[in-house]
């Protein structure tokens, strides 16, 4: 997906046509294609480019639903960078959680799919135990695991107990309960799983076979010719990974709304009490918050995108 | 195949090698490496089934029991007269139906308009429609709400449905991907016959397209299935929620707290379908998976 964007975007330069240049049977083409593709330009504007704007603008209002929006300026922001301690602690803690989770789940990933692509038997039956996880919804995952977590009878403490290790309060400790939802998320690798594992089936055997004749070892081979070949891959699950953990939310809300005292709470979760949950309801603190999380994943992903020129080797 | 006799090995040009024992140290390894790694990903759902068949004596014990002492398949009917499961799922099936036809129908059609046509300003457009999906749906969140609030909607299934109709970016890629790759001398011979673009699209490429669409049906069904915060801020009244909310107010019932094992029972009823789904078109999960990743 992100090759298509670069593709597009090299592709683009110096081919411009203009309205009056082309043939009547161009414009006629042209015609067509805009007639097919206006259902999307129509959802464009309302579903994001009309909410896009109206929540920049909404940021500097007081906004409560009920009445009429009051213009405040810059006060939305000034409050929450001076007076809202739970907005700092609940970006750190959305920004351990997307380290932690991102770092986890691209190795965890990359070593199943690693495992599925050295040619073993019943490929398909492990790559269906492994991906199962990740077509269960979020709530019924959520249900279990705050069974599974519990400190006094959950399955994990038990599992740990035959590993000689002692209980944790995984979801009732302010210093376990991040940690518990990041041994939850390694369950749902499942998509990013099969996109590494097709991504490794796309590198060439004789690669491998050069490489063996040259005496190169399996961690050689690993480190000089699967990982150089599989940056696109890794970009684009990065990406993706990166911007989906920061915006997490469901199991928070489900399994601790936030708690125990707010180690939880994530950046989604407090933008969400602050435009669903308090009375009145605070749209324009709300949208202030959604565009410094929007300001934050931006910088992210162009930090990702532009260093990308550096590790990212693209084959074509 | 490493047993090879002498007298094999003399008859054929290529001797078999006998493997090394690192080999099979190697493999046993790898294998015993699966089955650990399956066992992560599958023992929570296998416990999720047992313990909604068992007494509520058995759960909460320490070290976890796996086997019911005394099958309960009651756990199931208890759980139904807390939780009205035919209303949520109605509610489910018909947010599910309508996302489904709305989406599968306006990607089909924009993704051709990419595929097929060269018109001013394609390129960039195509450039916004991949912007969109990294596009953090908080953004979007309120002012999208505040409206519909504003026209009514809150508390009706439209909020959840009708952008549907508009293409969802993923499956307009993906359909794009598809239609490019399909052969254009089809074509040519269809438009010397006189076919309209749209007899063309219709009767031609839709049906060259099946599987790219059978994907995104799949897609659509399971994030319509799964969708969680979309059905929780517009969907108040009781009589509207669905599965996914449903379950999730289960716990809060008064006489739910600790009733664990009909609570697994109420989580089986919601999943069994899903999984029911995934095996029957495991292909096409696995091939909407993969397509995410594709280089194009």
């Amino acid at each position: 997906m992100t090759a298509t964007f670069g593709t597009q975007l090299r592709g683009m330069k110096g081919k411009r046509e203009r309205w009056r240049d082309l043939s009547p049977m161009r414009r006629r083409e042209a015609l067509y294609g805009l007639a097919f593709v206006s259902p999307w330009i129509i959802g464009l504007l309302l579903f994001s480019l009309f909410p896009f704007v109206a929540s920049f603008v909404m940021s500097f209002t007081r906004y409560d639903v009920i009445n009429p929006p009051v213009w405040i300026g810059l006060a939305n922001y000034q409050e929450i960078f001076s007076g809202d301690s739970l907005f700092l602690k609940s970006l750190l803690n959305t920004a351990y959680y997307v380290v932690g989770s991102v770092a986890i789940r691209i190795v965890l990933a990359f070593s199943l799919a690693m495992l599925l692509n050295s040619k073993v038997r019943f490929l398909g039956v492990w790559r269906t135990l492994f991906y199962i996880p990740s077509t269960v919804p979020i709530v019924a995952i959520s249900m279990v695991w705050i069974y599974i977590l519990n400190a006094r009878y959950g399955l994990l403490n038990w599992f740990l107990s035959l590993l000689g290790q002692g209980r944790i309060r995984w979801l009732s400790s302010p210093a376990y309960a991040m940690n518990g939802l990041l041994v939850m998320s390694t369950t749902w690798v499942g998509v990013t799983m099969i996109i590494f594992l097709a991504g490794l089936q796309n590198i060439p055997e004789e690669y491998y076979d050069a490489a063996r004749i040259d005496g190169a070892s399996w961690l050689q081979r690993l480190r000089r010719v699967t990982l150089p070949l599989i940056t696109p891959t890794i970009f684009l699950n990065v990406l993706i990974n990166i911007i989906s953990a920061f915006q997490v939310f469901n199991q928070v809300f489900i399994m601790t709304q936030g708690g125990p005292r707010d180690a939880t709470r994530t950046y989604m979760l407090h933008l969400y009490n602050h435009a669903f949950e308090f009375l009145p309801p605070q749209m324009g603190y709300a949208s202030a918050l959604a565009w410094i999380l929007f300001i934050i994943l931006f910088v992210f992903t162009a930090i990702v995108v532009m260093t990308s020129d550096r590790w990212v080797f693209y084959n074509d | 195949m490493a047993t090879v006799s002498e007298r094999g090995a003399l008859q054929e040009p290529m001797v078999q090698v006998r493997k090394p024992p690192q080999f099979y140290i190697g493999r046993a390894l790898l294998y015993a490496l699966l089955i650990a790694c399956s066992l992560w990903f599958i023992a929570p759902l296998i416990w999720m089934l047992m313990t909604s068949f068992m007494p509520l004596s058995q759960v909460g014990v320490f070290p976890p029991e796996w086997i019911p002492r005394v099958w309960q398949p009651e756990n199931y009917t208890e759980a139904l007269r807390f939780w009205n499961f035919g209303v949520t799922f109605r509610n489910t099936m018909i947010i599910t139906i309508f996302s489904l036809a709305g989406s599968l129908i306006s990607s089909t059609i924009v993704a051709y308009g990419f595929a097929r046509f060269r018109f001013p300003f394609r390129d960039v457009l195509f450039l916004i429609l991949l912007a969109t999906l990294m596009l953090p749906f908080a953004v979007r969140l309120i002012p999208v709400y505040i409206v519909y609030n504003e026209i009514g909607w809150v508390n009706t299934f439209y909020p959840l449905v009708v952008p549907e109709w508009f293409g969802n970016a993923f499956f307009i890629f993906l359909g794009r991907q598809f239609f490019r790759g399909i052969q254009q001398d089809f074509l040519d011979s269809a438009k010397i016959d006189g076919a309209s673009e749209l007899r063309i699209f219709t009767q031609i490429m839709v049906p060259l397209a099946k599987p790219a669409i059978v994907v995104m049906a799949i897609l659509s069904v399971q994030n319509s299935w799964n969708e969680f915060l979309g059905p929780l801020i517009y969907l108040k009244d009781e009589n509207l929620h669905t599965l996914a909310i449903g379950l999730y107010k289960f716990t809060s019932l008064p006489g739910q707290g600790g009733m664990q094992h009909q609570q697994m029972a109420a989580t089986v009823m919601m999943v069994i379908p899903v999984l029911a789904v995934f095996f029957l078109f495991q292909k096409q999960f696995i091939q909407g998976a993969n397509l995410s990743g594709i280089k194009g």
